[in-house]
């Protein structure tokens, strides 16, 4: 480094901010947010069309809506804001310089380019393959070829991640262990590779197949190798929004994590474990050994879920002892009443921690269950499934992280206020609806990706029961609430970074309000001997609870089907 | 706090408290007793897969389903043959852009092999309203010991997106006593 790096000091936090870092930060987080309101966009119009009295796109375009929305909301808005995350938990938290400024922002442009090349082979109307583009249906080479720089970017920035930690280990920026969240996000960083690696291999092939280079490619093999990449880069997206759950603990409520040693080896299941999940997507595949969809569906005896089973109640339970240790002890659930529902970075990533692991979550280890993935695979269970993981899972816990990203880092006032304390709920129930009712319609036997649940135009005629309809209707409605959400959203964030009061250099921001620094008695609050968190029990149990009721009866429906053997 | 480097500089010899403990291992014992339910039900369930495949040429499945068509079709419906195979026989259903080819006739609580194989691209076999789900590929021949416990007709919709013509794709079951 030929320059020295430059750095401010924040004055909420005291942290020392390199300001190339944070220039990464905002750029990565304002094209995220762009792809997010692209992608929400298309997803919109998906809904719309499979709400049955409105089926408002014809079959080419909602074809090709589906498979814009897949990608550029599960791949491009994700990615994209993971390499803010990224390099804010390594720069910013570390307090040190990022290595190699200029290959970040060489990824950076690499992931742009990429995504705009897919964009356009989507648009141009011969690449509507969907998200997955199983082979042998083959779409434009530049789809592929976009996919491919997108992921070369997104690599590039992993490791100048990597190198920061590196940068931050040698220089002596930070003393002891790095903090539980940048752990998390190494956690991510290191499944990424395993991911981006899988895309690599099979999607380069895939690319000079569709150039006549390769004339065949086996389709079993293309989709073992491709949900490598497809699974796991979900569990990216699992391991940086439970690093955001804790971020935001931390942010607003001071709140220390139970126990290092727990969180840290919850998120070590995750990097042991989580690639394994490729086997979701071929439980009823031929060609699979029953001893291999076993072993991988449950991630080896269920050691992943295990690690978000224990997240699920540490995060939780850092606050309700921080709450606590602030005095707000009354009954089992002052705590929670207490907490500051107004404020959107808590509401949002409340919401996201009950409605990953009440929605997302059961019903993912439901569906990768080998045999009831008989009754769910490919209805629309499956996006019911990951609707409530991902959109109100991950995208609500980065939504709710950008509201303190924005006076934090874009160092601009939080405008329309009362929007912005409305906008989680309105997105938040909006997006758990979406997951509920496409699961009910799955249930139902709705297939996924279909683009006329009343066949008026097969040979054959076929009718679907009538509740599947209600059921659609009722999701177009979700997906209407959960648009205007993200509206709402995008005219909070554009409108501040843009438009908001500039913060001044050591002035604080008013808006969300961010506690002083952990107490004394905070810091050592969590020790075994003192710790008291009825409230998080009772919410766990709850949670326990449902999950073994729902998991049984599904067993009961499968049991009911045709006998197979 | 989870921004700050841990203030227990030796965290990992910190004690864990008593109710992170018992929830690691009720959550854990709860994902041995769901590992283990796979199992279980291979034996005592009767909803499995064999996991039965082999691998074919389109053309070489497509004439094992004609011989199949040629010897036991009873009527045509729609311009498709409506077959009607022995019980414990040998039963192809061809997927292709966009049919279910033929329609089966099979009866109640007899047991037959059914064969799934594509003669293009990927396919999803969605026996409704049953709602049993099998992926089809081209090139994989997937053997399923099916037993139709109740009589009626069925629909099957294909599942995995096939291009344009995804959502015509309907095929006919006929289970009769």
């Amino acid at each position: 480094m030929a320059k020295t790096a430059e750095f401010r000091i924040c004055p909420t936090t005291g942290l020392k901010v390199d300001l190339t870092a944070e220039k990464l930060i905002k750029a990565n987080a304002v094209v995220a947010v762009v792809f997010l309101a692209i992608g929400g966009l298309f997803g919109l119009l998906v809904a719309l069309t499979r709400w049955p009295a409105v089926h408002f796109l014809p079959a080419d375009w909602f074809y090709l809506a589906l498979t814009a929305h897949g990608f550029d909301v599960l791949l491009v808005w994700i990615i994209f804001f993971e390499m803010a995350v990224l390099y804010f938990a390594s720069a910013v938290l570390l307090g040190s310089r990022l290595a190699g400024p200029k290959f970040a922002w060489a990824g950076f442009v690499l992931m742009l380019v990429g995504a705009v090349i897919t964009n356009v082979a989507v648009l141009r109307g011969q690449s509507s393959v969907m998200f997955t583009s199983y082979v042998p249906m083959m779409a434009e080479p530049s789809f592929y070829l976009g996919i491919i720089l997108f992921a070369v970017g997104a690599l590039i920035g992993v490791f100048v991640f990597f190198g920061t930690l590196v940068v931050a280990k040698q220089e002596k920026t930070y003393e002891g262990s790095i903090p539980l969240v940048t752990f998390g996000a190494l956690t991510a960083a290191i499944i990424a590779v395993f991911t981006i690696a899988s895309g690599a291999i099979i999607l380069i092939p895939t690319l000079l197949w569709s150039l006549g280079f390769i004339s065949y490619i086996d389709p079993l093999l293309y989709k073992t190798i491709w949900w490598g990449m497809g699974h796991s880069s979900q569990q990216i997206n699992v391991a940086a929004h439970v690093a955001v759950w804790y971020a935001i603990a931390a942010m607003v409520f001071g709140a220390k994590p139970l126990s290092e040693k727990v969180s840290r080896m919850a998120f070590l299941m995750y990097i042991l474990f989580l690639q394994l999940a490729s086997a979701h997507h071929l439980l009823v595949e031929p060609g699979m050994s029953s001893e291999w969809k076993i072993f991988n569906t449950s991630y080896a005896m269920y050691l992943a879920v295990l690690g978000s089973m224990v997240h699920g109640m540490t995060v939780p339970g850092s606050i309700e002892a921080a709450q606590r240790a602030r005095g707000l002890t009354k009954g089992m659930f002052e705590w929670l009443r207490k907490a500051p529902w107004s404020n959107p970075a808590f509401a949002g990533m409340f919401m996201s921690l009950v409605f990953f692991g009440f929605i997302g979550g059961i019903s993912g280890v439901v569906m990768g269950t080998e045999q009831i993935n008989l009754i769910m695979h490919n209805t629309l269970y499956v996006p019911g499934h990951f609707h409530g993981t991902v959109v109100a899972g991950t995208t609500l816990a980065f939504m709710a992280i950008t509201y303190l990203l924005v006076p934090l880092i874009f160092r601009r006032e939080l405008m329309f206020r009362k929007l912005a304390q409305w906008q989680p709920y309105v997105f938040g129930i909006g997006v758990a609806g979406i997951a509920m009712f496409m699961m009910g319609a799955g249930t139902l036997g709705v297939a996924r990706r279909q683009w006329d649940m009343t066949f008026a135009d097969a040979q054959l005629p076929f009718d679907y029961p009538s509740a599947a309809f209600l059921m659609m209707g009722l999701n177009g409605m979700a997906a209407v609430m959960a648009a205007v959400g993200g509206v709402m959203f995008i005219v909070i964030v554009v409108g501040s970074v843009f438009f908001g009061r500039k913060l001044g250099i050591d002035e604080k921001p008013s808006y969300p309000e961010v506690p002083p620094q952990a107490s004394e008695s905070l810091s050592h609050y969590g020790s075994a001997e003192k710790l008291h968190i009825p409230g998080t029990v009772m919410l766990v149990s709850i949670f326990f609870i449902a999950f073994v009721l729902y998991y049984f009866v599904n067993w009961k429906y499968l049991s009911e089907v045709w006998p197979l053997s | 706090m989870a921004i700050t480097s841990p203030s227990e500089r030796i965290w990992w010899k910190q004690p864990i408290a008593k109710i992170e403990l018992i929830w690691i291992i009720v959550a854990f014992t709860w994902g041995l007793i769901m590992f283990f339910m796979m199992i279980y039900w291979h034996g005592a369930g009767e909803q499995n897969l064999s996991n039965e495949a082999y691998k074919i040429t389109p053309v070489r499945f497509a004439e094992k389903a004609q011989t199949m068509i040629d010897e036991y079709t009873v009527r045509q419906e729609n311009g498709f043959p409506v077959v009607h195979p022995p019980p414990g026989s040998d039963v192809y259903l061809i997927a292709r852009l966009w049919q279910w080819w033929p329609i089966l006739e099979l009866e109640k609580d007899q047991s037959y092999r059914l064969h799934l194989s594509s003669m293009d691209w990927q396919h999803g076999f969605s026996l409704q309203p049953v709602n049993i789900n099998i992926q089809v590929h081209p090139g994989y021949d997937m053997v399923v010991t099916v037993k139709p416990d109740q009589a009626g007709e069925y629909g099957v919709v294909c599942n995995e997106f096939c291009g344009i013509g995804h959502h015509n794709m309907v095929g006919k079951i006929y289970v009769v006593e």
